[in-house]
């Protein structure tokens, strides 16, 4: 690795002004667990690496009935799944906590890095997609909202502008109904990039999906969110058929390549029944909570 | 750019110790080539082997994954900690007792990682042992008096 | 008949006093207290670091070398490439036979070419690793890239590039003239194939592949190296056998053995991968050229996936008959295996083990050993054995469905025994290959219902039999009395898990101590007589029997001097359970260690010596029980349970066993269903990391239930097999069974990962 600075502002304020200085010369840093491995490897060379993890509103975790989820983008795995509250509301993000690294990893890998990192594979992004999260971003012209499914425009690229920063992300309180979910697909059974991911969430109305969302991992140049299959559930039961045909769909939609953790072939099969299988546990999950 | 290094001041296994380093350098580096303390490993230098564990505030994390700068203001805790004046960890013990280490490189991760689990969770079952301890990687034992040791450490520790 | 379920049982039909037992290990402390000084953890005034310019591409031509750039960064010391060789002999010998030496210097440092990605090319030593990192990047290599062949049937081919101009086909153990990338192709036969197959029922024949797959210990590879002032080159190094660096130091520089000392630290693993010596002379080339500073060289994780010897990918055809009384009758294989860059795959160690677990009349084997742009292999546990019977244990599956007969029942029928003949020649002394199979049909796990599923996927059960020649080779030992009654064991074989306790033991059940009062270590190649390495499943069987032989000395020489002081023949003298008597006089014994208090003011110091080359070697049988489930719509396979069963003739450390055993099969599981280099067309290894290159977690294995059975080789004192092997030999096949028998899908390739199984479950 070559020669870096370390900075630890303390301000959103700071952090800002660093990046604006630093530009595309500096990344900031959560957990690491992305960042230090790639900038060994050579896919950063920077000036700076500028610690997020002293600045307040990077390490929030707030969470109320009424107002939803905040958390900040510094905010490691184990905390999220450590909140028994936040785990029961949040069943999908709680999949994809669990899921990232091991428990090494989950000491200090964030929801907000994974989130920044924009790897294809991704696997709390799908999740977060499923849970309508919003990304909340900071830069030297202000702040501004975004969705998280219009986060990531490419393999480690994202839509933020150089000089911003991600503070935290919201997510709104899920309502009576509401189910989620995230699987991936690993030949082992931790420790693995997912070589095909399914996100998705559920809301039930009267026996009915009232709305519902998937979103995909591993399968294109970025976490994939499937409008179209959730939209195809919308006003229907949450029958076999409905789910497959949902299902299908998210097969249709993923664009995957061959590589050495699976064939284009082997990961759009992945896709259908990864989203089957998914939507299946959501619906339960909803029921669970009616 | 010349590399210009940084004062930090830290705890580690319950000593105040102050170094000075490279922002560039991992926190496993710092440990073993500037404190000298060279019973954490380096088996890969990207988080997926867990020879590198230590416990960082209460939380188990591979250094080779933290800056040794970070670890201004922390409480690390290391394998050279793990034993007391008055003799071996029951963890350590159950390990030599099990016969839970062939080469034993992968052990000074191991046994940073149970006694993370232990002090969390006193008495947890095999899978729960199996699913916290797969960031760490054995390539000699196949697990199996790893895992028996843990249960057998829970067991004297309980006793 | 009921029986409860014991797991980890011993078959033990002869007891010992300390042999047998399971003391804690010599080393255990410093190892759990993060004391032991592995190589990487060594440091020296004045130390520098040293990094390696490995080839970005699988075959190219290397055109220049320009070091300029990089020599003026500001911390660096020296840098070495293969100019730096002195002229020399044209063949080296370390330990392990002749090679040309510019094949043994290549792989050290490449010249003029390169034959695999990661190939060593140069190296650098600077003041610090970041340094060095920063300045081979500095170094400016042109290259004249050429085309790549990657597996054994592509480097057969009529057409292929031609990895070496100076490589010719050895035919039948005939040097022929045909430049070509087969260094050799041998045959072995016994009886008639064809009347064999004439006379089958049912005859089966199959073609397989396999990956090139590595060793995967956690340690990377590191060395550091000393050229001292006074021409004298001292090598702390992390290796299977001290001596087998220094020869290998030696060969390389063209250094007399007698100039070199070699160190060898604690071990991070090895299985094989680390007899070879990679980066040890260019660290050395360094140290001199630094100015006689000490340097320190450490491979990252991709370095040894990428630059050290993995374990041959293979394709082969194996095809067998039998009656339909179950007589195999003929058996045929075509091995072909990768040896990587330069000649020496481990098909000849295949070709002897294919068919050995069974007793054939027409047999005919053809081997190759094929050069490919991969890295040149290594010993792997076994090598080339497990390949072989991935094939063999396959085919015999089928034969026993199409004839539906058990498939242990059918290895039992065809089981080799005491007098049966090799298709490579010997004929087998005591085996155990029948207790071995008896054992796996009797075990609880045989003999329970299939385990019920997890996830709702379906189960199946396979079973694999494997066999190991192990090997003896040359091993020393001294053992010197303490004056407290303990005594001091001195060996060279480096311990990779457990071993100083096994050859303790030895020494401590001879005199009749306990095995606290032995304490043994592993010195360097100064101290201690030449031993080779720690390999070949040698270690116990070997050394052990050093030490078997050393404290037999001390014990000779305690009777002498007890004798002495009593004025008695020293005939009429002898020491059972740690105390001398006289056998005709009651009045006249006395404790070994009351003796040793003496040994100082009665003639002095007693020091044994043990030095041996043992023939009797005894071969290892290994078989495994695995009950798997897989998925039918994700083609993920998981292990529900596994039983290995194994002849140890005698298990002198049971827990150590019983490591090996777990172990192996482990590294049999990992191989079976995920393990492999994933190549791109070009030859690049797309997964040089533990992330991608994945090996068994915690989390996908159940408890590894083990059965030691004892059929002593009679070659041995305590009847010592060694166990380091024959257990990797058949855990893939017994796999490949289970997954046939849960899903209906033969698998003919290795890795058998989810997509290879969807793949064959769609085809």
């Amino acid at each position: 690795m070559n020669s870096i600075d370390y900075i630890r502002p303390t301000t959103v304020d700071e952090a800002v002004s660093l990046l604006a200085k630093y530009k595309e010369k500096a990344r900031v840093l959560a957990g690491g667990t992305d960042l230090i491995v790639q900038m060994r490897g050579g896919r950063y060379q920077l000036d700076a690496v500028i610690d997020g993890k002293h600045i307040e509103e990077l390490n929030q975790l707030t969470y109320s009935k009424e107002n939803g989820l905040v958390i900040g983008a510094a905010v490691p795995c184990h905390k999220i799944y450590g909140d028994e509250n936040i785990a029961s509301a949040y069943p999908g993000i709680m999949d994809s906590a669990t899921l990232i690294g091991g428990i090494q990893i989950q000491g200090r890998a964030s929801l907000g890095g994974n989130l920044m990192n924009a790897a294809p594979s991704a696997d709390a992004i799908p999740a977060l997609i499923a849970h309508n999260a919003v990304a909340n971003i900071v830069g030297a012209n202000g702040t501004r909202s975004v969705p998280v499914e219009d986060i990531c425009s490419g393999p480690g690229r994202t839509t933020l502008d150089t000089g911003e920063i991600l503070v935290s992300i919201s997510v709104p309180a899920p309502s009576k109904g509401f189910g989620a979910r995230y699987i991936r697909f690993i030949p082992r059974n931790e420790m693995d990039i997912a070589v095909a991911g399914a996100g998705v969430s559920v809301q039930l109305k009267n026996g009915k999906i009232e709305a519902a969302r998937v979103a995909l991992s591993s399968v294109a140049p970025t976490p994939l969110f499937v409008e179209n299959a959730g939209n195809s559930l919308v006003g229907k039961e949450p029958s076999d058929e409905n789910i497959q045909a949902a299902a299908n769909l998210a097969k249709e939609a993923a664009t995957p390549i061959t590589d050495m953790r699976g064939t284009v072939e082997f990961r759009k099969h992945l896709c259908e029944v990864l989203t089957r299988r998914a939507l299946h546990t959501a619906v339960e999950r909803a029921r669970e909570e009616n | 750019m010349p590399a210009t290094k940084v004062h930090v001041t830290t705890t580690i296994n319950g000593e105040p110790v102050e170094f000075l380093a490279e922002p560039r350098q991992s926190l496993l580096e710092v440990l073993r080539d500037v404190v000298q303390l060279t019973g954490s490993k380096e088996g890969c230098n990207d988080g997926n082997c867990g020879a590198c564990t230590v416990n960082m505030d209460g939380r188990i994390v591979d250094s080779c994954l933290v800056l040794g700068v970070e670890a201004e203001g922390a409480d690390i805790q290391t394998v050279e900690g793990i034993a007391s004046a008055d003799g071996l960890h029951p963890i350590q013990q159950a390990f030599l007792e099990n016969a839970a280490l062939q080469c034993g490189i992968c052990t000074p991760g191991f046994l940073v990682s149970s006694k993370a689990l232990l002090e969390k969770e006193p008495n947890p079952s095999e899978e729960r042992i199996r699913m916290w301890l797969a960031g760490n990687l054995c390539r000699c034992t196949g697990y199996d008096k790893i895992v028996k040791a843990v249960m057998a450490a829970a067991k004297e520790m309980a006793s | 008949m009921t029986t409860t379920y014991e797991p980890n049982k011993v078959l033990s039909n002869k007891e010992f006093k300390v042999v047998g037992t399971r003391p804690v290990r010599p080393d255990g402390a410093d190892k759990v207290t993060g004391r032991a000084q592995y190589g990487a953890d060594l440091q020296l005034t004045g130390l520098l670091y040293g990094k390696t310019l490995r080839s970005p591409h699988a075959h190219a031509n290397i055109k220049s070398i320009d070091f300029k750039k990089a020599l003026a960064l500001e911390g660096v010391k020296a840098v070495v490439s293969a100019k730096d060789f002195p002229e020399t002999k044209d063949t080296a010998n370390y330990g392990l036979g002749d090679s040309p030496m510019n094949y043994f210097r290549g792989n050290i440092l490449a010249d003029k070419k390169v034959l695999y990605k990661g190939q060593a090319i140069a190296a650098v030593a600077a003041s610090s690793v970041h340094v060095a990192e920063a300045a081979l990047s500095l170094i400016d290599v042109k290259y004249e890239v050429l085309d790549a062949v990657l597996t054994a049937p592509e480097g057969m081919a009529k057409d292929a590039p031609i990895l070496h101009d100076d490589l010719f086909t050895k035919e039948f153990e005939k040097q022929t003239k045909v430049n070509s990338n087969i260094a050799e192709h041998f045959q072995h036969k016994m009886g008639d194939i064809d009347e064999g197959f004439a006379g089958a029922d049912v005859i089966v024949e199959r073609t397989f592949d396999t990956a090139t797959v590595h060793q995967g210990y956690i340690e990377p590879h590191n060395v550091t190296a000393l050229w001292n002032d006074d021409d004298r080159i001292h090598v702390w190094t992390s290796t299977q056998g001290a001596f087998t660096v220094r020869a290998a130091v030696s060969e390389a520089l063209a250094v007399p053995v007698s100039k070199i000392k070699v160190t060898p630290m604690e071990i991070g693993g090895g299985f094989g991968g680390k007899i070879n010596v990679y980066e040890d002379p260019a660290a050395a080339l360094l140290s001199k050229k630094a100015g006689h500073k000490p340097v320190k060289m450490v491979m990252t994780r991709a370095e040894v996936f990428e630059g050290t010897g993995p374990t041959p990918g293979s394709h082969m055809t194996v095809k067998m008959g039998a009656t339909n009384e179950g007589k195999i009758v003929a058996a045929q294989a075509n091995l072909a295996m990768e040896a990587g860059a330069y000649p020496g795959s481990p098909v000849g160690a295949g070709a002897m083990c294919v068919f050995t677990a069974y007793d054939i009349a027409n047999v005919t084997i053809d081997g190759y050993d094929v050069v490919v742009n991969k890295p040149k292999t290594a010993a792997y546990r076994a090598p080339g054995a497990p390949n072989a019977a991935f094939a063999a244990e396959q085919v015999i599956d089928e034969i026993a469905e199409k004839l539906n007969i058990d498939p242990l029942e059918l290895r039992l029928q065809n089981a080799a025994k005491e007098g049966t003949r090799r298709a490579d020649g010997p004929i087998h002394p005591r085996i155990g290959c029948v207790e071995v199979l008896e054992a796996m049909k009797e075990h609880h796990h045989y003999q329970s219902p299939l385990t019920p599923a997890k996830n709702g996927g379906k189960v199946g059960r396979g079973v694999g039999i494997g066999f190991w020649f192990n090997i003896g080779m040359q091993s020393a030992c001294n053992i010197s009395v303490n004056n407290d009654g303990t005594v001091n064991l001195v060996e060279g074989s480096t311990d990779i898990g457990g071993s100083r306790a096994s050859i303790a033991m030895h020494a401590a059940e001879v005199l009749g101590i306990s095995y606290e009062d032995v304490k043994p270590q592993v010195a360097d190649t100064d101290s201690v007589g030449y031993t080779a390495i720690t390999g070949g499943s040698r270690t116990t069987f070997a050394t052990g029997w050093a030490a078997y032989e050393a404290a037999n000395d001390v014990k000779a020489q305690l009777i002498d001097r007890a004798a002495t002081i009593w004025g008695v023949d020293p005939d009429s003298v002898e020491m059972e359970e740690g105390v001398l008597r006289s056998k005709t006089d009651t009045e006249l014994n006395m404790s070994f260690k009351d003796l040793s208090a003496q040994l100082n003011d009665t003639g002095g110091p007693i020091v044994g010596r043990g030095a041996v080359d043992p023939s009797g070697i005894g071969g290892s049988f290994c078989g495994q029980i695995v009950d798997v489930e897989v998925d039918p719509e994700t083609g993920k396979t998981d292990i529900l349970r596994f039983t290995v069963v194994q002849d140890a003739g005698k298990a002198i450390h049971p827990s150590y066993v019983e490591g090996q055993m777990q172990g192996g099969s482990v590294q049999g599981i990992g191989w079976a269903l995920n393990e492999e280099y994933y190549y791109s067309e070009d030859g690049r290894m797309n997964n040089p990391t533990f992330l991608d290159y994945r090996m068994p977690t915690s989390l996908d294995l159940p408890m590894i239930d083990t059965v030691i059975v004892e059929v002593a080789n009679p070659g041995h004192p305590y009847g010592v097999r060694g166990v380091g092997e024959a257990n990797i030999v058949s855990p893939q096949a017994a796999v490949a069974n289970a997954i046939k028998s849960a899903v209906g899908a033969r698998m003919e390739k290795m890795p058998m990962n989810p997509a290879a199984i969807m793949e064959q479950l769609w085809s």
